[in-house]
């Protein structure tokens, strides 16, 4: 994480998007420290991911003209990484930690976003617990999904009553380094955004069909 | 104007982005988000600020705002408002995502169709 501006790289070693590249999208990949965002992020990304932050005024509102970049900021760090989907559509990756302070960011950077993926460690489930309330707050809809190295000792029905997982989440299991493991995650999600999507569109359907014969 | 050796970076001090940004610390609201595509539309002027230059430099092919900030290692905010003074000045131009959530936040079926079929060719 540690960088200054010094390591940046020159501007040949940057993979570029291609010239008709018109229309990005972001996913956001949730989760506590250490849990495998980054290489999330990575297993499936065109470029090696990179790190960059925000800074968060303490003020709250950001109507501090003369100190926001001084001692009353704070910053949050993130990563990202990137896939081409097509001609003109690229998808974005970011890996965002659930901390608490890095909410007060969540509209300004994730506004927008498809969706979210909580990347929960078994060990450390509790980290989840916070992310996945945020994440319901804001009303981004998002699946989990398991980083699992090894044998699991839980199965995921234990995982999901242990998070008080409501059974509308999907939950799956990932190996993050693995990349079709990660393509995988996020086919999951987009296939999760169709169905709240197609539901959304049967529950509008009546009322339309209503408007329109009145 | 130009920096020499030493680049602006994330470890340094609040006075020196205080600095690069001439002392706005608000870039104009909504002018971009995260993922605009930036696109330098003229080569780099002698005597333009630094990071400008390397602004223009890497946007030849487009670049999202947030891989101009990992590159320049500058916080977001401080490159959306060094962008903001090109795309007034008409150096660059902005591809903003189409993508907006309706009130439910939900995509629409065909950018997730496009999506999904995007990663099924991965």
């Amino acid at each position: 994480m540690a960088s200054n501006g010094s390591d940046v790289r020159p501007a040949a070693a940057r993979t570029p998007l291609r010239a008709t590249a018109d229309n990005a999208l972001k996913i956001v990949v949730v989760g506590g420290f250490g849990v495998g965002k980054t290489t999330l992020v990575g297993s499936v990304s065109e470029i090696r991911p990179l790190n960059t932050e925000e800074v968060m005024t303490r003020a709250g509102e950001g109507i501090d003209p003369a100190g926001s970049w001084g001692k009353r900021s704070t910053t949050v760090a993130f990563d990202f990484g990137r896939i081409t989907l097509s001609e003109r559509q690229v998808l974005y990756l970011f890996g965002a930690p659930g901390q608490e302070r890095f909410w007060f960011l969540w509209d300004r950077l994730f506004s927008g976003a498809l969706g979210a993926v909580v990347l929960v460690d078994t060990r450390r489930l509790e980290d989840s617990w916070y992310a996945i309330d945020r994440l319901e707050h804001h009303g981004t809809p998002f699946i989990v999904a398991r980083n699992n190295f090894g044998d699991p000792t839980h199965t995921l029905e234990q995982v999901r009553e242990a998070l008080d997982l409501p059974d509308s989440v999907p939950l799956v299991d990932c190996d993050a380094r693995d990349r079709e493991s990660g393509k995988r995650v996020l086919i999951d999600l987009i296939h999760h955004l169709t169905d709240l999507a197609e539901a959304e569109l049967a529950a509008a359907a009546p009322s339309m069909y209503e408007e329109s014969t009145a | 104007m130009n920096a020499g050796p030493v680049l602006p970076g994330r470890d340094d001090d609040p006075d020196r982005l205080y600095t690069i940004t001439k002392g706005r610390s608000r870039a104009p609201e909504n002018a971009f988000d995260l993922v605009t595509l930036i696109v330098a539309e003229r080569q780099p002027t002698p005597g333009m600020q630094s990071e400008h230059v390397r602004i223009l430099r890497m946007c030849e092919a487009p670049t999202a705002v947030v891989e101009v900030a990992a590159e320049l290692a500058l916080p977001v905010s401080v490159v959306k408002i060094l962008l903001g003074d090109l795309l007034e000045s008409g150096a660059v131009t902005a591809r903003h995502p189409r993508f907006a959530p309706n009130k439910a936040r939900l995509p629409d079926l065909d950018t997730l169709k496009q999506v999904l079929h995007g990663l099924q060719r991965l």
